[in-house]
Parts: structure tokens; C-alpha cells; sequence
């Protein structure tokens, strides 16, 4: 067998067995899962610490949750790349500053962040274990990843663009409005997907922040049971509910793939329009 | 306006011949040689730029006349685009970019930090070697920069891009499509889009850094034929590696060359000189197609 064949054979295996894995685990889930999944099942509220009943309130919680993380993390975010790549040169010890802070913080383990939550938003702000202190954590999380694509997307902007806009005598701002922006759609697009896939799958950080209350929330200010810490709590704490954790797992991994969907068709949509109607 | 014609006799080196402020230069003007009295539209004395450290220009002293196109030729890297960057004041985006010397627009100094650059920018308008199509619609990307400088009504809007669609002859080919995205015109279409683009604005003075050289010969003649029948109703200031097309189009030529690591402008005069009977035996080798 020639190098050539071997080297292919070998990437190959290597691409079979990651996909593997996907597959294993989707499958798994789905088996276990799918029984349990029903419309009932959805809106209900859960009964006997999860053993019967639904995930109705845990649902709402959880997009409760999401929403708060995305209404502060995605503008602070913008802002940020935004004052990294237009307004700063990569040189600047400021941008080095910031751009270092954001990595040391992109790898801070999740219960950290749960900690620093608890300590700050639920008692040194007074918001309790809430939704909201579950939020802004989760947007504290997020942050590191969604400003690094963000940035990366901004840069990657061919500085033809800035220039011709200038050659134009545009301002700053009308370019990075109608031209800069929209062109990073995409990767902003992408940047808030994989802050959002980060918080939605986080347990630790919310166990601190948001609780274990399973009822339906009625502010934001309530506690909140989210999906993956009722998956948690349901395997490791509740005999008997392994079952319902399977269907759980199964509604958040569709939770997620349907938010990544409709995002990344918003985004298509939303660049197909200001070409055709703006 | 009052056009000063001159006959042959006047017809010498601008440099050598001094020329009163208040003349114009508009009507038709042949290429190789200028037919009227030229006006010094920019007057640029010891320009110097550094990137950092690095020197990029030295010592540039020219004059651009007022109505005419003026090719600047030379080697890759010997500061052409830098040179053009200067004049509208686009190097002021350039981090470590430091640029000294003394440029007069128009009678007044175009590096004065008070300068109004969006203005300036306004007048000076500038086309780049690669087609930059915003990410919008034909139409919009004529109508982002005019909305942008006070032009909203829907009317006016309209008449100018029709006009200055039809001055880059793109209108018959766009005219049923004006809202479909810009990216998908060809790329001498897009190149004058981009001119287009920098007209609808009404400049006096277009920067031109190879605007061609991206470009098919058939796309290129067109662009080409669009910039001679500039030649009178706008300063035109073009960057070619195309020694060819220099000769064909401009009235005056400068010649640019890197020595001692800097680029400085080596020879400049009305190109019929420079291409025929060149001065400097560097631009004599160039222009003859035995160095750079």
C-alpha cells in the first residue's frame, strides 16, 4: 500500500470516528428519549421531583434564562469587537489588554463563573437566585467567545471596504452601520450561536445563579430551574428518573439545533434583503 | 470661464514656464500635450512619507494640472499608491503612517489639521485597483454615498445615478437590474461601478491607482476609453503599470523609481517628453523596457 492510499485511509478513519461519536450519542439519546417526548410532555409542569409530569415551567425558565444572557451579552459584545477593531489599533495596550482579559476569562471553568455569580449578582447586588442573576452570568460566559468571533469576523473585513468608504467621504459610523456590519453579519451570526450553545448547555454556572425551583417562574426575578440542571438533578439526585432525563437531553439538543437554525436562516434572509430592498 | 489657448510656441515644459493662477484648462485637449495654459490644481513640494521607520516617499515635488491626466509610471513598491494616498488625505487612516512636506489644493494646504477631510474627500474622489462593490444592490451603492452627503430626495437621487451610470456606460447593461446585488457584475462592470460611485459624488479630482491592472484587456479598454472622455471635466491622477496606456491617455507623466530604499519621483513632464525624449537615463531605460 503506497504512502498516499495509507494517508487517506487514515484521515479517513479519523473523520469516520469522530462522526461516530456524533451518531453513538445522538442515537443513544434518541432511543432513550423519544419514548418519553410528548406533547404533554412539553407544557406540563413536572411532578414528583421530575419523575412524572412535563417540563412546561423548566422550558420557560430555561428560555427565560437565554433571553436574559442574549439581551446583554450580544450589544455589550458588539460594542466591544466593535471598539476592538475599528476604534483601537491590535497594537494598543489597551486592545492587548482587553483582547488577554477575554482569554483568561474564555478559560475559566464554569463553576468559577457560577461562584463569581452567586457572590455578585445574588447577594452583593441583592438579585437572589433568580433568573436574571442566571442570565447575566450565563452573559458573562458568553462574552469571551462572542466578542473573539465577532472580532475575528470585523477583521476579516477586507480593509478595501474601510478605505473605499473613506475615499467616499463616508463617516466612521455610516461605513461600520451600512458596510462594516452587515458584512460581519455572518460571523456576529455565528459568534452569538456559539455564546448561546455555550450557555444553554451550562449546569454549574446556573446551579450558583438561578436554582433548583421547578414551578413556573413569574418574573425574572423568580428562581428558574433550567433544562440542563433538571437533566443534572434528574440523573445524579432523582432514583428513578433517568428516563425523563433521556427525554429532557433529547428536547435541549433540539432546542438548540432549532435556535441554531433559525438564526443562521434569519441571518441568510436578513443579508438577502438589504441586498435586494435597501 | 475663459479658455487660454496658446499656440505652439507656448507649448513648452510647464515647469520652465510660468503660468498665471486665474487661467483654465477646459476644452479638448489631445493627448501628449496639453492645448491651453495649464492651471496647478495641486502643488506638492518635498513630500516625504515613513511607514514607521521605513521610508516610503522623498523628496516628491510636482504639480498637477488643473483638467488634465497625469500617469504616474515606475516599478512595483516605489510609492505610487502611497504618493496618491497623500492627496486625499486617506494616509491619515494608515497607522504609523507620517507624512511631511507641503501640498497645496488649490491654493490652500491640504495637510492643515483644520482641513474639513470629509470635504476634501468629497472633492477628491478615488478609484482602487481591485473593484470594491459594497455588499448592497447596484443602485444602493451609488445611493449610500449621496444620501450620506445630504442627497435624499427621491428625484434627484434617482437622475444622478441614471447619469452617472450612463457617463461609465454601464446604464444599458444595468438599467433592468439596478437592485440586484453589485457582487455579481463582472469585474470591469464593478470597476465602473466604483467609478460611477466616485462621480455620482461630483469631484474635482479622481485618484485612479490602477484601475485596469484587475482587469480583462476588453473591460480594461472600456475603462480606459471612460477615463479619456474624463479628460477636461475632471483632474484625473492615474497609476499604471501599463506604459502603453500611460502614453495613449495622459497629457503629463511621472516617472517613479526606488532609490536608497525610498521611492522619489525620478522625472516628470508632459508625457509626449517623457516617453520620447526622456531626461533621466533610468526613465529613458524604463519607458524603453530594459530595466523595471
Amino acid at each position: 500500500m503506497s504512502t498516499n492510499t495509507l494517508a487517506t485511509c487514515l484521515i479517513w478513519l479519523a473523520a469516520l470516528f469522530v462522526t461516530a461519536v456524533f451518531v453513538c450519542l445522538l442515537a443513544d439519546i434518541i432511543s432513550q428519549g423519544l419514548t418519553g417526548l410528548s406533547w404533554s410532555y412539553l407544557i406540563e409542569p413536572p411532578q414528583d421531583a421530575g419523575r412524572a409530569g412535563g417540563i412546561g415551567s423548566i422550558i420557560v425558565s430555561t428560555g427565560l434564562i437565554l433571553l436574559v444572557a442574549i439581551a446583554t451579552s450580544a450589544p455589550l459584545g458588539l460594542a466591544t469587537a466593535i471598539l476592538l477593531t475599528e476604534f483601537s489599533t491590535q497594537k494598543s495596550t489597551f486592545a492587548q489588554f482587553v483582547e488577554r482579559s477575554l482569554d483568561v476569562l474564555s478559560g475559566i471553568p464554569s463553576i468559577i463563573f457560577g461562584l463569581f455569580g452567586n457572590a455578585f449578582f445574588c447577594i452583593y447586588l441583592g438579585l437572589g437566585f433568580s433568573i436574571l442573576s442566571g442570565g447575566l452570568t450565563l452573559a458573562c460566559m458568553a462574552l469571551p467567545i462572542l466578542i473573539r468571533t465577532a472580532t475575528e469576523g470585523l477583521r476579516a473585513v477586507p480593509n478595501d471596504y474601510r478605505l473605499s468608504a473613506a475615499a467616499l467621504s463616508m463617516t466612521r459610523t455610516s461605513a461600520l452601520i451600512h458596510l462594516l456590519v452587515p458584512a460581519a453579519t455572518p460571523a456576529l451570526v455565528a459568534g452569538l450561536m456559539l455564546g448561546i450553545g455555550r450557555a444553554g448547555a451550562e449546569t454549574a454556572a446556573l446551579i450558583f445563579t438561578s436554582g433548583y425551583v421547578d414551578r413556573m417562574p413569574d418574573s425574572v426575578m423568580d428562581s428558574g430551574r433550567a433544562l440542563s440542571v433538571h437533566i443534572y438533578d434528574l440523573s445524579m439526585n432523582v432514583a428513578g428518573g433517568d428516563a425523563k432525563a433521556n427525554s429532557a437531553a433529547l428536547v435541549l439538543i433540539i432546542l438548540l439545533f432549532v435556535i441554531n437554525s433559525v438564526s443562521s436562516f434569519l441571518a441568510n434572509h436578513w443579508m438577502h434583503k438589504r441586498i435586494i430592498h435597501l | 470661464m475663459k479658455p487660454l489657448f496658446i499656440d505652439s510656441k507656448m507649448r513648452l515644459d510647464p515647469a520652465e514656464h510660468k503660468v498665471p493662477n486665474d487661467s483654465y484648462t477646459l476644452g479638448p485637449i489631445q493627448a501628449g500635450e496639453p492645448c491651453c495654459i495649464p492651471k496647478t490644481l495641486f502643488s506638492i513640494k518635498n513630500l516625504s512619507l515613513h511607514y514607521g521607520t521605513k521610508p516610503a516617499l522623498k523628496n516628491v515635488s510636482l504639480d498637477i494640472y488643473e483638467g488634465c491626466i497625469t500617469a504616474l509610471i515606475g516599478p512595483s513598491g516605489c510609492g505610487k499608491t502611497s504618493f496618491l494616498s497623500t492627496l486625499n488625505r486617506l494616509t491619515d487612516m494608515l497607522p504609523d503612517c507620517k507624512v511631511t512636506g507641503d501640498i497645496q489644493f488649490n491654493g490652500n494646504d491640504l495637510r492643515d489639521p483644520s482641513v474639513d477631510v470629509l470635504g476634501l474627500r468629497r472633492d477628491i474622489g478615488m478609484i482602487f485597483q481591485k473593484p470594491v462593490p459594497f455588499l448592497l444592490s447596484i443602485r444602493r451603492n451609488i445611493e449610500l454615498p449621496l444620501r450620506e452627503h445630504g442627497i435624499t430626495k427621491q428625484s434627484e437621487v434617482d437622475s444622478i445615478v441614471q447619469q452617472v451610470l450612463q457617463d461609465v456606460g454601464l446604464w444599458e447593461e444595468v438599467k433592468d437590474r439596478l437592485e440586484s446585488s453589485a457582487l455579481a457584475l463582472s469585474g470591469g462592470q464593478q470597476q465602473r461601478l466604483c467609478i460611477a460611485r466616485a462621480l455620482a459624488l461630483k469631484p474635482k479630482v479622481l485618484l485612479m491607482d490602477e484601475p485596469c491592472s484587475a482587469l480583462d484587456p476588453i473591460s480594461s479598454a472600456v475603462v480606459e476609453d471612460l477615463i479619456t472622455s474624463l479628460r477636461g471635466r475632471y483632474t484625473v491622477i492615474i497609476v499604471t503599470h501599463n506604459l502603453a496606456q500611460a502614453k495613449r491617455i495622459a497629457n503629463y507623466a511621472g516617472f517613479f523609481w526606488v532609490s536608497d530604499r525610498a521611492g522619489c519621483l525620478i522625472e516628470f513632464g508632459q508625457c509626449k517628453q517623457v516617453f520620447e525624449a526622456p531626461v533621466h537615463e533610468l526613465t529613458a531605460a524604463y519607458v524603453d523596457g530594459s530595466r523595471g
